[in-house]
């Protein structure tokens, strides 16, 4: 498996959900190996220890057993775009003198002097490790594993499935770039299966890629358990009404939306106080929307939350809101309401087909969501069910089920490639 | 000899138009008459007005048919407002005598469960609906979706009523069959909801020696639904899946011919034909060819009146907690059944003594009266149906008649449009 660092040394879903599968499939018959890209410099060195720990920490012996951890060295991560991955490899500290000396250009790295070339360099040493390395499956998790994957494929002839967590078209809001879109095309055309993480991916899917609907199977991401979770006391003496916002403020999570609605709800209700978590492109936009809408006294933004942060936030929250404009899956609903905080999502995403417990809108739909924010600070009876509810959806997610699911797709596609070859 | 009972319920409620939080106290138009009107003339020309068409065939070629209808009094609303020629086919199915008309709540509410004052009121609103549009005043009972129990019962005797129907539930029957006429166990009210059933009684006042009174009869007799061949025709006949389909008239005459029992009562929604079950499915000539095969093997026809004076009870039902035609437990949790429907219930009912101070401060004028409408049209026991989480397959019935989304979304439209109501009311209330 072609997969991400598990959190909290990743940034986003994925991290998260390959997480959820690889301890998933340790209920099943699975023996895994996972591959994982890990820049090799000092701060990284650190990491990959910790890495193997986290992966140790809190995971059963079984998985262990039934786990080979490679590292291939490379700086890529799972939200990488190709002006990202040039920062990263050229970072602007080449501007202050001490790390001048440190760092050469970047051109004499090992890396690739761009995000593509840097992917297909990755794909080279994933054909290396498919050669050296039994195998019966390969299973890669989007676009940036799909070359490696399909250099895999052609090494070892084993068939290949790709899980699709995120489309071009969801993270670009439909302007695609084409070098892009050409690699996942191809991958997925040169995959045996396609796992896509809901309904709503598929069909983008089947409409962008043109992939036949046989050849895909959804099967949703679910929600770890064990971890415990934050459950605060209600703060008497801040009765405001507090609205969450957590995620990458990127185009993808309709962060502006959010704002839009709050403006809104500040009209009835001027006591409202609006949590923007995370950090991303769009954040300095939302720090100067939201004095242009004249509401930034009521806006916190509270930048890029990491592990009991997080659960914190979700905590505080009477109401956790994903705007999200296309939303493949999205994880974070569940994770405020593990934190018991009830939830509004966003139609255009996965996760609504598995939570039903939720307030849903368009994420357009700017007077709908604050009439529902609204209908929350005033009902009390319809939070408090809210909350109570959306927890037994969370009780029917698992990832030993939904691993079960997979290792079916493993079967399958096992068996197809048995009688081609027969 | 042994006869059939059709009862069709005929309802449509207002529904709630997206009234958002952000619209309180802005204006007050609450109901989508947009999508009422427009499903309201759907189902006239899929359902009432062929089906009526049929029907008023059929009593003219078969003396012996007979059928009855309970009209909510919102139906009756819908029709005056769009659909005069549904009115006028009813009318004229009413003067073929072949035709019962029930009594029921105005409002087709969950009054009865809630508030006997408002029950009572609304039962005697409808009755003079009936007799406006009819020419007609019922004397048999049903209440919104045939909930039942002892209580309420009781209160329909004591209100002078001749009769009553409800589910044939299997938890409540047991062995027995629903064939047979049965009548209500008696119970105890309290005292002021005796004196509400017995001020709005139904019956004319009679000279009794010195003192006048009005006439209540000591037992009431109950009408239980079949529900298994009533579901045969409503929510099985079109299944392909049933091993018994397609049902032809002749196998279901042999059906009822098989039953035990003096009456087969058949009640159902009336939108089964053609709408619940559609032309294409054949049931339109399902029912036309039904009373030839019910003859064929001489079987007859009765209204619940007709059932009720030619047979007697044979023995008392006893139904101490709610008994409903709907969802598989026959109970109220299709309305009350979770937290969100029960505030939104106690809210609505809550607003009783204000609008009791309200009638007291102003005479029946037009604004009182449109303020009692808009409280009774958030009585529609749909409002709270809309609200339902059930997960199994019930909750898809409740998907399929809803005009939302989600549950969420009934409740939070229902709850916007009661807030701004009681705003209303309060202001009305201070001047």
């Amino acid at each position: 498996m072609f997969g991400w660092e598990f959190p909290p040394f990743s940034y986003g879903g994925l991290g998260t959900a390959c997480r959820g599968i690889v301890e998933g499939l340790s209920h099943h018959d699975v023996h895994l190996t996972l591959v994982l890209p890990k820049a090799n410099n000092i701060r990284t060195e650190k990491l990959h220890i910790s890495g193997a720990d986290d992966l140790l920490n809190g995971t059963s012996k079984k998985i262990i057993n039934k786990l080979r951890l490679i590292h291939i060295d490379s700086k890529l991560n799972p939200y990488m775009t190709a002006e990202a991955y040039l920062e990263q490899l050229n970072p602007h500290h080449l501007n202050n003198l001490s790390s001048l000396i440190r760092t050469n250009s970047p051109h004499q790295t090992p890396y690739g002097k761009n995000l593509f070339e840097e992917i297909s360099r990755y794909a080279q040493k994933a054909a290396i490790i498919s050669k050296n390395h039994e195998h019966d499956i390969i299973h890669i998790h989007d676009w940036l594993t799909m070359p490696a994957g399909v250099m895999a494929k052609k090494t070892s002839g084993k068939p290949l499935i790709s899980h699709i967590h995120a489309t071009e078209f969801d993270r670009t809001g439909d302007n695609p770039h084409q070098e892009v879109y050409d690699i996942e095309r191809k991958g997925m055309e040169a995959s045996d299966h396609i796992i896509a993480v809901s309904e709503f991916t598929k069909q983008k899917i089947i409409q962008n890629y043109g992939i036949s609907p046989d050849k895909i199977t959804v099967v949703h991401n679910a929600v770890l358990k064990e971890k415990e979770y934050f459950k605060l006391q209600p703060q008497i003496e801040n009765q405001d009404p507090v609205i969450l916002f957590l995620g990458r403020m990127t185009l993808q999570k309709g962060p502006e939306y959010f704002l839009h609605m709050a403006k809104q709800v500040l009209e009835k209700e001027p006591k409202a106080k609006f949590v923007m978590a995370g950090d991303g492109d769009m954040m300095h936009r939302m720090i100067e929307l939201s004095t242009e809408l004249r509401i930034a006294k009521n806006v916190l933004f509270a930048g890029y939350l990491s592990g009991p942060e997080i659960d914190k936030a979700y905590a505080n929250a009477d109401l956790y809101i994903m705007p999200s404009v296309s939303e493949p899956f999205g994880i974070t609903p569940l994770e405020a309401i593990k934190n018991g905080t009830p939830v509004m999502i966003s139609r255009q995403s996965g996760v609504s087909e598995v939570i039903r417990n939720a307030l849903r809108v368009d994420f357009w739909d700017i007077e709908e969501m604050a009439n529902k924010t609204l209908a929350v600070i005033h009902y009390k009876k319809l939070r408090e069910f809210l909350i109570q509810e959306s927890q037994k959806d969370l009780d029917q997610l698992s990832w030993k089920n939904q691993a079960g699911l997979i290792r079916g797709v493993y079967h399958h596609v096992q068996k197809n490639s048995l009688q081609a070859i027969s | 000899m042994k006869s059939l009972c059709f009862y069709f319920q005929v309802h449509q409620p207002f529904r709630l138009d997206h009234y958002k939080v952000q619209q309180i106290g802005e204006h007050h138009e609450y109901f989508d008459d947009l999508k009422n009107k427009e499903i309201f003339r759907k189902v006239a020309e899929k359902c009432y007005l062929p089906t009526n068409a049929l029907l008023l065939k059929l009593c003219k070629q078969y003396p012996e048919f007979r059928a009855s209808f309970s009209l909510s009094g919102v139906f009756l609303d819908h029709c005056e407002l769009w659909g005069m020629d549904v009115l006028d086919s009813f009318k004229a199915l009413a003067k073929t005598d072949q035709i019962e008309f029930l009594s029921e709540t105005a409002y087709h509410s969950l009054a009865g469960i809630y508030s006997k004052k408002e029950f009572a009121d609304q039962i005697t609103k409808h009755r003079e609906m009936i007799k406006t549009h009819f020419g007609i005043e019922p004397t048999i009972f049903r209440n919104t979706e045939l909930i039942y129990s002892n209580e309420i019962a009781e209160f329909i005797r004591q209100m002078g009523f001749k009769g009553i129907l409800a589910e044939g539930a299997d938890h409540i029957l047991d062995w027995r069959s629903p064939n047979h006429l049965y009548q209500s166990l008696r119970c105890e009210l309290q005292k002021e909801i005796k004196s509400i059933a017995k001020k709005h009684n139904i019956n004319q006042q009679k000279k009794v020696g010195k003192r006048t009174r009005r006439l209540t009869q000591r037992e009431l007799p109950l009408l239980l639904k079949n529900y298994k061949l009533s579901d045969d025709i409503a929510f099985r006949f079109s299944n392909k899946g049933w091993t018994e389909h397609p049902l032809s008239s002749e196998k279901f005459g042999a059906w009822i011919d098989a039953a035990e029992g003096e009456t087969i009562n058949l009640f159902m929604d009336y939108e089964t034909f053609g709408e619940h079950q559609w032309e294409d499915t054949g049931i339109f000539q399902f029912l036309e060819n039904l009373p030839k095969a019910l003859k064929e093997r001489n079987i007859g026809f009765r209204t619940p009146s007709e059932v009720i004076a030619e047979l007697k009870p044979i023995a008392e039902i006893d139904m101490h907690l709610p008994v409903s035609w709907a969802d598989m437990e026959r109970d109220l949790s299709a309305w009350n059944g979770n937290n969100i429907q029960k505030a939104a219930l106690e809210t609505i009912y809550a607003l009783e003594p204000k609008i009791d101070q309200l009638k007291k401060l102003s005479t029946l004028d037009s604004r009182l009266l449109s303020t009692l409408d808009t409280w009774r049209k958030l009585q529609i026991s749909d409002q709270f149906y809309y609200m339902s989480t059930k997960h199994w397959t019930d909750g898809d019935v409740h998907k399929y008649f809803s005009p939302f989304d989600s549950p969420y979304d009934a409740y939070i439209y229902f709850m916007n449009a009661l807030t701004d109501f009681e705003q209303q009311i309060d202001s009305s209330l201070k001047n």
